[in-house]
């Protein structure tokens, strides 16, 4: 059941590019219906995981590295499922009609289901190395996605930017979860929880809290990762209301909940975690207001909902956990809402800048009311989630047993900016005057008012009866991540108190800004500074330097020139070997004097004397055949000390070398000579040192007693195991088949590379 | 570079010579010889014919791009490799039919692996001589 859940996303992608070209008129319309059956299968299994027994999956995959394929839905787990499945319907729902029928509308649907399977991995996985593998996945999606356009500049380098600091931050997290599964003895999600303690006390606990951290914050946008969220939003606004503000950047929020009961609680955690969040929570806030752009405005008003849910998770009592699950349900619900109508005025009025939107309300009643819900709930005011949401949140840093008072300030200022974006984002374009606007209002299609519809039609529902949202998503979800004991109950009304008061300075601080909003922003840095010297621009500073210094260190070690490639590489391979020689202690004091026969001295004599011809010759031709002399000559002592498999591949090998050289031959000019005496004796040194230093190796190799086990394996087993007499063959293909397969893939790159650079010639291009 | 004695030597020489390259590949298993040597000598071969006759006439003797061949090459000796994994073995483990065949004797995945080797080995000492040639 959940390995159907999570991998039906996976051939459904498989299946819509199918679907959108033979059947295009209807796979708009099937493809909603798979995320609402998994949402339907999801509400089945809800009582039962709301009753605290957790459902579990598990298949073997590297059992001794102890990763498993393992899902487990619990609480937490539902309660991201179901927006998972319930937002992404939405967005189905909502695609077709916001791309007008685009042609790419197929490999569209395709990466958003492989990214709905991703993410419902993700928010299942039972095993810290299933976890990793789909949260990279959605990394890949969000990738593909944010670059849908790829045909404008902007879009690909957002993609690339969103790629290189979500997978920077992936790579880190792997790190942690491999240092967490070293210290907790397992990467099964299930008894990594029951051991938080043995965890916290680990001398490696730090850095791998760290490591896991930074894998979250990256992937949820916190400071100073926050650049990247807004330039992601060169997507489409489907996309950027599916992965950037309701699910995707919610996975590091999901993360540290669902590592809490493993790593929270420590001093370590709570200043680290909550630090980033608070610092998040502002300057998103700040940010936003900025902005003229809506979907800017509104990316930044969610990089800076995750700082405050971060905030909360870092405080980690049971009151902040409830609120955190509460404020996620929450800010899924209007953030989408609020996103989908930003896409659905941008399709209607061509125009996404606030000052020239206006007066939309008479035109658009029902996006109004979309819009209008999902900015009311994002101001919390009743009856909406958003007040009940606000009015919790207030209560768990007031009853906060590290500085309350300072904790509400930060949250009074936070959620103040809130309202103001709030009334910027979706009453602003509504009311007022009717500038005009690039494309005239036209008709609306009722998917584009019907999707942000539903879910701030669900946050009026939840805000009336919060009973209903509780029992089922909310009461369950915090259970899992601070103890199975909490109680959660929300309502409307909580008396006149502290918290009401709280949020009514929240509104009447909201609403002043939105009055003072230009002199506000005169107060700010501008945005060029931020640009110079904030993180995106250290980001810049670092994509930009490292093909600098690629460019330098190719200019000191790869110059051009063969014969310094060569010194290099012969040079850094001699000073390793002679270090280790030399460390090894030299050479034993008592050599064997050389002994052999007349012909075993004839070969020898051919071979140096094919070495030495070769470097005095002042012709290439006689150069080459005298190389050549030296590889026959070496085949011969392979024959004579019988090794005829070796012996007959030096063979061919030297005769097509040898046309291979007469081919390249023809094509050369005519031989001189231009190295001044001086580096010819330099070059003279380097050979005589290199050869020199070889005849010590071996000389140092054949004085030590040689180990027999592997080769006497390998001859008493070629022929009972492997079917040959030939071992030199069966080492080949069978026994080290890995290696070989690796050396031939070596080759067919190399040949690759060869046919590259002599077509490269051919066809005019020039010498770098 | 046409030369009589070279252009009627390899009319003779080539079969000759690619028949040794396939004799090596086969018996490599027992005695001396084997994928790569094989390969070599048949690459040998053609290039040889390639310099009698010209490289578009060793072009079109082969047939086959020696692109083709190497990846046709890198394809069969993973394949080989996979074949062990749908029995439930480790990826390369040798696996062997259990009854003789006339003319090739055992047969089993090595045997196709090396193969592979052959094609790749022939393809790519080819591309070079050939694309050298043409140049």
């Amino acid at each position: 059941m959940l390995l159907a859940l999570v991998m039906s996303g996976f051939l459904a992608a498989l299946a819509a590019p199918v679907l959108y070209h033979f059947v295009p008129g209807w796979a708009g319309r099937l493809c909603p219906l798979l995320p609402l059956a998994l949402f339907a299968c999801l509400l089945t299994v809800a009582g039962q995981v709301s009753a605290g027994t957790p459902l579990v999956f598990s298949l073997p995959w590297i059992p001794s590295l102890g990763v498993s394929f393992s899902l487990y839905l619990d609480g937490l787990g539902l309660l991201f499922a179901l927006l998972v499945t319930g937002i992404g319907f939405l967005v189905f729902l909502y695609t077709p009609a916001y791309l007008d029928d685009d042609p790419r509308l197929g490999r569209l649907s395709a990466w958003l289901f492989a990214f709905m399977g991703a993410m419902l991995g993700t928010v299942m996985a039972g095993n810290l190395m299933t976890m990793f593998v789909f949260w990279e996945l959605t990394g890949l999606c969000s990738y593909i996605l944010i670059g849908f356009d790829h045909e404008q500049e902007e879009s690909r380098r957002a993609a690339l930017q969103a790629l290189l600091v979500t997978g920077g931050g992936g790579l880190a997290l792997l790190a942690g979860f491999i240092l967490l599964g070293n210290i907790g003895g397992t990467m099964e999600l299930a008894e990594l929880l029951l051991r938080g303690d043995a965890v916290r006390a680990h001398p490696l606990y730090l850095p791998a809290l760290l490591l896991v951290l930074a894998g979250a914050f990256t992937k949820s946008a916190q400071f100073p990762f926050h650049f990247w969220l807004p330039s992601a939003m060169a997507a489409p606004t489907p996309i950027s209301a599916y992965l950037h503000s309701a699910t995707m950047v919610k996975l590091g929020v999901f993360l540290l909940a669902r590592l809490t009961p493993i790593l929270g609680g420590s001093e370590a955690w709570l200043w680290q975690v909550s630090g980033v969040g608070a610092v998040t929570m502002l300057t998103g806030a700040l940010l936003a207001v900025k902005e003229h752009d809506l979907k800017r405005i509104l990316a930044w008003s969610t990089v800076s909902s995750l700082g405050s849910m971060i905030l909360l998770l870092g405080i980690g009592t049971p009151g902040t956990v409830i609120a955190v699950m509460t404020f996620l349900l929450t800010h899924a619900l209007y953030k989408s809402s609020l996103f989908l109508t930003v896409g659905a005025i941008d399709h209607v009025a061509g125009s996404r800048d606030i000052r020239q939107l206006g007066g939309l309300a008479s035109g658009m009643p029902w996006l109004a009311v979309a819009g209008i819900l999902g900015a009311f709930s994002m101001a919390g005011l009743p009856p909406l989630l958003g007040f009940i949401s606000k009015e919790i949140v207030y209560s768990a840093t007031l009853q906060s047993n590290m500085l309350p008072q300072i904790l509400s300030g930060l949250f009074l200022a936070g959620n103040a900016l809130m309202v103001t974006v709030a009334v910027m984002a979706g009453v602003g374009p509504f009311f007022g005057r009717k500038p005009d606007t690039p494309l005239h209002p036209h008709g609306l299609s009722p998917l584009l008012w019907l999707s942000p519809l539903i879910p701030a039609l669900f946050g009026l529902l939840f805000g009336l009866f919060p009973g209903s949202a509780t029992s089922f998503l909310i009461e369950p979800a915090v259970r899992a991540v601070s103890s199975p004991s909490v109680n959660v109950s929300l309502a409307l009304w909580h008396g006149l108190n502290m918290e009401l008061l709280l949020s009514i300075i929240t509104l009447a601080l909201g609403l002043g800004v939105v009055l003072f909003r230009r002199r506000l922003i005169a107060l700010l840095p501008s945005s060029s500074d931020g640009f110079r010297y904030g993180p995106s621009g250290w980001y810049r500073l670092l994509l930009d330097g490292v093909p600098i210094v690629a460019r330098l260190q190719t200019r000191f070690v790869q110059d051009g020139r063969l014969r310094h490639y060569l010194m290099i590489s012969i040079g850094v391979a001699m000073g390793l070997m002679g270090l280790t020689f030399l460390q090894s202690g030299g050479l034993p004091g008592d050599l064997p004097f050389p002994t052999g026969y007349l012909h075993e001295w004839l070969t020898a004599g051919i071979i140096v004397a094919g070495a030495v011809t070769v470097t005095l010759t002042d012709s290439r031709l006689g150069a080459v055949a005298a190389l050549g002399t030296v590889g026959y000559g070496v085949s011969l002592v392979y024959i004579l000390y019988g090794a005829p498999d070796l012996a007959m591949t030096q063979f061919c090998i030297e005769t097509l070398s040898i046309v291979l050289f007469v081919l390249v031959l023809y094509r050369l000019p005519l031989f001189t000579l231009l190295s001044t005496p001086a580096v010819r004796l330099r070059d003279a040194a380097m050979a005589t040192a290199i050869g020199g230093l070889m005849m010590l190796l071996m000389l140092y190799v054949i004085s030590q007693p040689l180990v027999p086990h592997v080769s006497e394996f390998f001859l008493a087993n070629s022929l009972s195991l492997a079917h040959g007499r030939n071992v030199v063959n069966v080492i080949l293909v069978d026994f080290r088949a890995l290696d070989t397969l690796g050396e031939i893939t070596v080759l067919a790159v190399a040949a690759v590379g060869v046919f590259g650079l002599l077509k490269y010639r051919s066809a005019g291009g020039n010498e770098p | 570079m046409s030369s009589v004695i070279l252009s009627t030597a390899i009319r003779l020489l080539l079969p000759l010579l690619l028949l040794f390259s396939v004799f090596l590949l086969l018996r490599g298993h027992n005695e001396p010889g084997g994928g790569f040597v094989g390969g070599l000598v048949a690459a040998a071969a053609i290039a040889l014919y390639a310099l009698a006759e010209g490289a578009g006439a060793a072009r079109r003797l082969l047939k086959l791009d020696p692109r083709s061949l190497i990846a046709f090459g890198l394809a069969l000796a993973l394949t080989s490799g996979m074949i062990p994994l749908l029995f439930g073995q480790p990826l390369l483990t040798g696996l062997w039919l259990p009854f003789p065949l006339p003319v090739l004797g055992h047969v089993g995945t090595p045997l196709l692996f090396d193969v592979g080797v052959y094609l790749l080995v022939a393809g790519m000492a080819l591309l070079i001589v050939l694309s050298l040639m043409e140049e």
